[in-house]
């Protein structure tokens, strides 16, 4: 599979027949299908499914931090996903791919977690966010920040209580996202990089970096992983290119509201 | 941007491109085929290899190449507030980041069906753990005698609001105005990066002064511990 692929590589194309720089079709968002959820989304990308859900708690807030919100960002490897997938708690690949997306939104302060303080030292709002692929066909770190981002952006608060808990009863208001910040994986296959891998593509890659960017000029997370390595001129050629097609993310988000 | 450009002092007055006094020793736990230990500013890093050694269980041996395999730790007294024992997401995940980083340096393909464990424990945290974790597995592996392309270098470059700086502390990554951190794992032979991550906030341009920083102050920590291996092998306890 590797050789047919490098081999494809020579002639510029890819084994889903796009260009190196060009997202899998269809990309959408779909919000609002988790209804006990607070917040949720339904990302497709290509043949790529996952399903995010944003639950909003309270709680006490952690001791170094006593007047900020929490943010828990989880992802499994959904059984029902893929058929390599096992049982038992998320395999290190998994937890690296939630802390990739984590970052994407903790590190950006995306959210403001000190508005999520109701009591300072006592009590706190704790935002969720789980990420379950419903069909693994590649990327799934690109397919769960869209989705986290979308359900943050939906996600509305619950009332209080009485006695300072949540209630079923959602209130109107919406935690504030400051800022949009979308995330796009690039991966290496002898010297080829092609954005949004598909499955196949990921199975053979050399190497991976994730990109996350704001704006037209901010960089906010990276990571590499895999096994192999990029050069300087690689990594600033993945940079500039994040920034010319993050629009086609942005353009999938432009119905959330 | 521009004012606080010049308003920034780093808090223990180092050069933006200065990094912590750096040690390193190379032959520190006996048993082990292979350690070191790499030492900067206050962040300590202990790394032990054991290995290349017969891979159990047998299903994960892989008949091409050796399997590498990485546990990072931080020790439960290494940071400010008492860290359980048992790993947390964040080791595991930086095993991996740093199993990822290491892969590209030893000739695996000469050591099929084999392990080679590296365990590293952070003993003092105070930032930029990871790097100096790469930079004692590195040394290990070389300590090791096992077949290597070359020796990685690794230093966390970032930025304080927007001045790109190296090599920052614990306080530094707090810096009220936001921090970037940017940790690099660079191997010049190759002129690979073989580990880059970041967090925070940074302009397309900050971020390639920092790269390119970053990947220099890599290739002179090379250099260190060159010089780290000569002394232990001149010492005559490794034959």
């Amino acid at each position: 599979m590797k050789k047919y692929i490098i081999e494809l590589a020579k002639d510029n194309l890819r084994i889903d027949g796009r260009g190196f720089m060009e997202l899998r079709k269809p990309i959408s968002v779909e919000t609002g299908v988790a209804k006990k959820a607070e917040g949720s989304a339904l990302v497709t990308i290509g043949d790529t499914k996952v399903l995010v859900g944003v639950k909003l708690g309270v709680g006490t807030p952690f001791p170094d931090t006593p007047n900020k919100g929490a943010l828990i960002v989880n992802m499994e490897a959904t059984r029902l996903s893929h058929p390599d997938f096992d049982s038992g708690p998320p395999p290190p690949k998994i937890i690296e791919m939630a802390r990739i997306i984590d970052r994407g939104i903790r590190e950006t302060k995306m959210i403001d977690l000190e508005k999520l303080c109701i009591k300072e030292g006592e009590s706190v709002w704790m935002v969720f966010i789980d990420i379950y692929p419903l069909n693994h066909a590649g990327n799934l770190i690109d397919a769960g920040a869209l989705g986290a981002l979308a359900a943050l952006k939906t996600a509305r608060m619950p009332k209080l209580g009485d006695d300072g808990r949540p209630t079923e009863e959602l209130s109107s208001k919406k935690l504030l996202i400051t800022k949009e910040v979308l995330t796009l994986t690039f991966i290496k296959i002898n010297d080829t990089i092609v954005v949004d891998p598909c499955i196949e593509e990921e199975e053979v890659m050399d190497a991976r970096i994730t990109v996350s960017t704001s704006g037209a000029d901010r960089i906010n997370a990276l990571q590499k992983s895999g096994k192999g390595g990029f050069t300087e001129d690689e990594v600033i050629k993945i940079i500039e290119n994040s920034f010319k097609i993050r629009g086609m993310l942005k353009k999938a988000l432009s119905d959330v509201k | 941007m521009n004012q606080s450009k010049k308003a920034v002092k780093r808090p223990d007055g180092r050069k933006v491109d200065e990094i912590r006094k750096v040690s390193c020793k190379a032959g520190v736990v006996k048993n082990a085929d292979g350690s070191a230990e790499f030492i900067i500013g206050n962040t300590t890093a202990i790394a032990a290899v054991y290995g290349p050694r017969e891979l159990y269980p047998k299903f994960k041996q892989d008949p091409s190449r050796a399997l590498l395999r990485c546990k990072y730790n931080l020790m439960s007294f290494s940071v400010s507030d008492r860290k359980r024992p048992a790993p947390s997401r964040r080791d595991i995940e930086l095993g991996l980041v740093i199993k990822n980083a290491l892969s590209q340096l030893i000739f695996l393909e000469k050591y099929p069906k084999l392990a080679i464990d590296v365990f590293i424990e952070i003993s003092q945290a105070d930032a930029g753990t990871r790097c100096a974790g790469i930079c004692a597995a590195s040394l290990a592996l070389a300590d090791a005698g096992i077949q290597m392309r070359e020796l990685a270098g690794s230093i966390a470059a970032g930025a304080l609001g927007d001045l790109v700086v190296l090599d920052l502390t614990k306080e530094e990554e707090d810096y009220p105005e936001g921090a970037t951190d940017l940790p690099i794992t660079y191997l010049p032979k190759q002129g690979l990066i073989t580990s880059l991550q970041l967090d925070g906030d940074i302009s397309f341009a900050g971020f390639k002064k920092a790269l390119k920083m970053g990947i220099n102050k890599c290739k002179e920590l090379v250099k260190l511990q060159e010089e780290a291996l000569k002394i232990n092998y001149l010492k005559g306890d490794k034959k």
